[in-house]
């Protein structure tokens, strides 16, 4: 393995990043890794139902293309559609891998490896280990990254903050400057290529699903240096999460994918025991009204279903929440199956899901949105990547359920001998390179040495309060115009008075007030693109849907959405989508979806793809 | 992992406020020292959120602005790892601490077998340098597509599944009496040496997972006292790994050489 002396950075310890530099190290290549957290502890544990690949093990001639259509169509056709093809093409090697790194996924009576079923598809296409999927795969990944930082590839640079990248004048990314969060020191990290792999920006709905490292900051600081950002206005939103003062917990979809059912008393503000009140008074609204896919539609109609009800007072208890009743299936089942998340619910909520109804609501989950890329991963600006939730690909207008851990991979995996084939083929800064990297460490250390010195009368955590509160009353699942305008008026405003923040700690050794600060003004930018992006399509698709235009429209927004950064605000344009391999058609889960074509590609046994 | 929900709490009157102590230090070179927080009450509080109303406003109880407590967070269900500290004496995760089951007034604490960077943040990094040490993971030939792993049985899945759910927290480590200064691999590591040398892969590096838990701060410093399986959050059989593992240093070490 010969190195011709590459450094790729990546920023971002979770699954996309963990697989990138697993894949640049194996090639023997170094790897910079940074982390705010180390990398283990990183949001992809969060992670609960599975991973998605067709490997067609249960007999429902299931297949790659089959998981592409139901991506796509998932979708309501917004993705393009070659890099979904890719992806699907190569879940299920992604999974073997991940079986041959040792992760304990669960297993049928002869030893191979179980599904199971989630939204959006008829298939058994989940692979899964128990209910912690995703910190399982996380781990395997902080596993074989710990072998290759032995052997001294990978440096892992945890507890450190990506700030802003490094551009020469031809706007080329040549690395990046950290901050230290101990020492708050500032430093420029030459790199051939930088690697994005940062995760979604729940943070700036206030309480989402997320993890709280999950700001969007250094992806909106990649925007604001040029690069470009992709239907932003694509936030999903969880159907079922359980409402907390500091999150909202994710209860997985694996718990309707393992017979979960969702409902509400027929009879408004009914004050009985969920357990006695009989079924012919339950209304089991998501079956009655898709019978085909009951209640395993897709996340975006469930949520909007569920939302509907609530909002006619038709919730439980005349409350914002409905049922998720897994109390018909045998304790043992669940235990083997949903325990860790049952865990969760029980320990939070304090009752057993095994024998009473959880209650649940809609919560900010992730966003479909993100760095435009090309179908190599790359990014407008010459030299920078992303990979995983960071990117807008794949997932188009609504990410299905097990979709998100596989598309990480696949990005990382993609996106990584993309940066050693961009890092071989470029000429290195001559001897004017140390120039532009103290360029960017002096502008970086101003604005520090700025926020530390202003004091105004405004409180940076209620100003972030007050941004997650009108983003999730009125850029989440239904908007509509006005608010959308009266929404990005109060982010101009609280853009006003982030200049009038103080930093409240006076002891700047591991502060968290200035990381903070810093976050919330790259969050502001970033909630001005979603809620922008909304205000001008004017159609519903997806996740996004607005009652004054309710209509999926085609010809005018079958487009990518794209914002670029300027002083005054984002310049919003679009770009069209690739649909051809599958003709867009309508979106409708109360009937089966049409027989895909079948593509004879796609027909060849897995093993040997 | 086990739900800790105090079933007589609704019959109890809820209190007016949360009274939270909080010891604190400003870098790792000065003093520790206590203060007293107050905030008023709400059903369903946890640590967290009221560390989160404290950051806002941090002010104690005598009415003395102070600077805010520092503390880490980040998935808040438990998975992480990341926010545990000592709460009224006990080791945990502060996610997952609520506020309606524990004791008034709440004392917290930076773990103390870990160095103290500042408030309740400690610095954990020697566990991850533990899991280099016992070579914690499968050696791959490669990531190239070599089809499925090795055929599994449930029951054996299911025992790898519950070494393979430790996040590193370090709670075990707290509650050992062995365990100070790093002078011992502790059950953390030893629990990932089961967990790989269980698997049929793994099984052809397990000497070298072996030679990593023994010697003079290896698997013998085990004092059997028991306290790391109490401690685990996520209910992690510890003491069977420590005694799986034990068996194994042994006969390594009685016929070990023979192989060499």
């Amino acid at each position: 393995m010969a190195s011709n002396g590459i450094k790729i950075a990546i920023v971002g310890g979770g699954l996309a990043g963990l697989a990138a530099a697993m894949r640049i190290a194996e090639a023997g290549h170094a790897v910079d890794l940074f982390s705010v957290v180390p990398v283990k502890r990183s949001h992809s544990v969060c992670a609960q139902g599975g991973i998605n690949g067709a490997v067609n093990t249960k007999g429902e001639g299931d297949s790659t293309w089959e998981h592409f259509d139901d991506t796509v169509y998932g979708g309501d056709f917004l993705a393009n559609q070659p890099p979904a093809k890719a992806m699907c093409e190569m879940a299920p090697s992604i999974i073997f891998l991940f079986d041959r790194m040792g992760v304990p996924f669960s297993r049928t009576k002869e030893g191979l490896l179980d599904f199971r079923r989630f939204g959006g598809t008829k298939h058994h296409r989940t692979a899964f280990a128990g209910a912690s999927t995703g910190q399982q795969l996380l781990y395997a990944l902080d596993e074989q990254v710990r072998r290759y930082e032995v052997a001294g590839k990978v440096r892992k640079f945890e507890h450190w903050e990506m700030m802003s990248l490094v551009l020469d004048d031809a706007q080329v990314c040549r690395g990046l400057v950290a901050m230290n969060l101990q020492t708050l020191e500032l430093k420029a990290f030459p790199a051939d290529a930088v690697i994005m792999a940062t995760g979604g920006p729940g943070l700036i709905y206030g309480k989402s699903t997320n993890s709280m490292v999950c700001t969007g900051s250094a992806v909106s600081a990649c925007y604001q240096q040029g690069a470009k950002y992709a239907n932003g206005e694509f936030i999903q939103v969880h159907p079922t999460s359980i409402p907390g003062e500091d999150k909202l917990r994710l209860m997985s979809e694996s718990a309707r994918g393992e017979g979960g059912r969702v409902w509400v008393p027929r009879k408004p503000g009914d004050k009985r025991a969920p357990s006695s009140i009989p079924e012919s008074e339950r209304w089991y609204f998501l079956e009655e009204k898709f019978p085909a896919y009951g209640n395993l539609v897709p996340r975006d109609i469930a949520t909007r279903e569920i939302f509907q009800v609530c909002i006619e007072g038709k919730g439980v208890g005349g409350e914002n929440q409905v049922y998720l009743d897994l109390t018909h299936i045998p304790a043992e089942t669940l235990d083997r199956k949903l325990g860790a998340i049952l865990e969760i619910y029980e320990m939070f909520v304090g009752d057993d899901p095994r024998h009473v109804p959880m209650r649940i609501f809609p919560g900010v989950h992730y966003s479909m949105g993100g760095l435009w890329v090309d179908f190599d991963q790359r990014t407008n600006i010459p030299g920078l990547l992303a990979a995983g939730e960071c990117d807008y690909s794949i997932h188009g207008a609504n990410r299905l359920g097990a979709n998100s851990l596989v598309s990480c991979v696949y990005g990382g995996f993609v996106a990584a001998p993309a940066a050693i084939t961009y890092a071989k083929n470029i000429e290195r800064n001559g001897a004017d390179g140390s120039r532009i990297y103290d360029q960017e460490l002096r502008k970086q250390q101003e604005i520090n040495d700025a926020l530390v010195k202003q004091s105004g009368n405004e409180n940076q955590y209620l100003l972030h309060q007050e941004m997650g509160k009108w983003m999730t009353d009125n850029v989440t699942v239904v908007r509509y115009n006005d608010k959308l305008k009266a929404t990005d008026n109060k982010l101009l405003e609280l853009m006003d008075r982030y200049k009038r923040i103080s930093i409240n700690d006076s002891n700047l050794w591991a502060t968290m007030a200035l990381p903070h600060a810093r976050h919330l003004d790259n969050m502001l930018e970033l909630a001005r693109v979603i809620t922008l992006g909304a205000l001008n399509r004017n159609e519903s698709r997806g996740a996004h849907y607005k009652p004054e235009f309710p209509e999926r429209d085609d010809e005018h927004f079958l487009k990518t959405t794209i914002a670029e950064y300027s002083g005054e605000g984002p310049v919003i344009s679009y770009e069209p989508v690739d649909s051809s391999l599958i003709p867009p058609r309508k979106r409708d889960y109360s009937k089966p979806k049409q027989e895909p074509k079948h593509d004879p590609a796609a027909a060849r046994p897995v093993a040997n793809v | 992992m086990s739900a800790h929900v105090d079933k007589t709490r609704a019959n109890r009157v809820p209190p007016k406020s949360v009274e939270i102590h909080i010891r604190r230090r400003a870098n790792p070179d000065s003093p520790p020292y206590w203060e007293r927080f107050e905030l008023p009450y709400r059903p369903n509080l946890n640590i967290i959120s009221c560390l989160m109303e404290i950051q806002k406003n941090p002010v104690t109880m005598e009415g003395t602005p102070t600077t805010p407590p520092v503390w880490q967070a980040n998935c808040l269900e438990q998975v992480c790892g990341i926010c545990t500290m000592v709460i009224n004496g006990r080791a945990r995760q502060s996610c997952s601490a609520l506020i309606d089951n524990l004791e008034q007034p709440i004392k917290l604490e930076p773990m103390q077998k870990f160095p103290n960077i500042r408030d309740l943040v400690v610095d954990r990094s020697q566990m991850f340098d533990h899991l280099k040490r016992v070579n914690a993971w499968i050696e791959l030939d490669g990531t190239y597509d070599l089809g499925p792993g090795p055929r599994m049985d449930q029951e054996d899945v299911q025992e790898r599944y519950a070494y393979s759910r430790c996040m590193t927290c370090g709670c075990c480590l707290e509650a050992c009496p062995q365990y100070d200064e790093d002078n011992y691999i502790g059950p953390q590591a030893i629990a990932q040496v089961r967990l790989f040398n269980m698997h049929p892969s793994g099984e052809s590096t397990r000497d070298q997972r072996l030679e990593g838990i023994m010697g003079e701060d290896g698997i013998t410093n085990c004092g059997n006292a028991q306290n790391c399986i109490q401690a685990c959050p996520m209910g992690i059989p510890l003491t069977r790994a420590i005694y799986e593992e034990n068996r194994e240093t042994v006969v390594h070490g009685l016929f070990g050489w023979l192989k060499k």
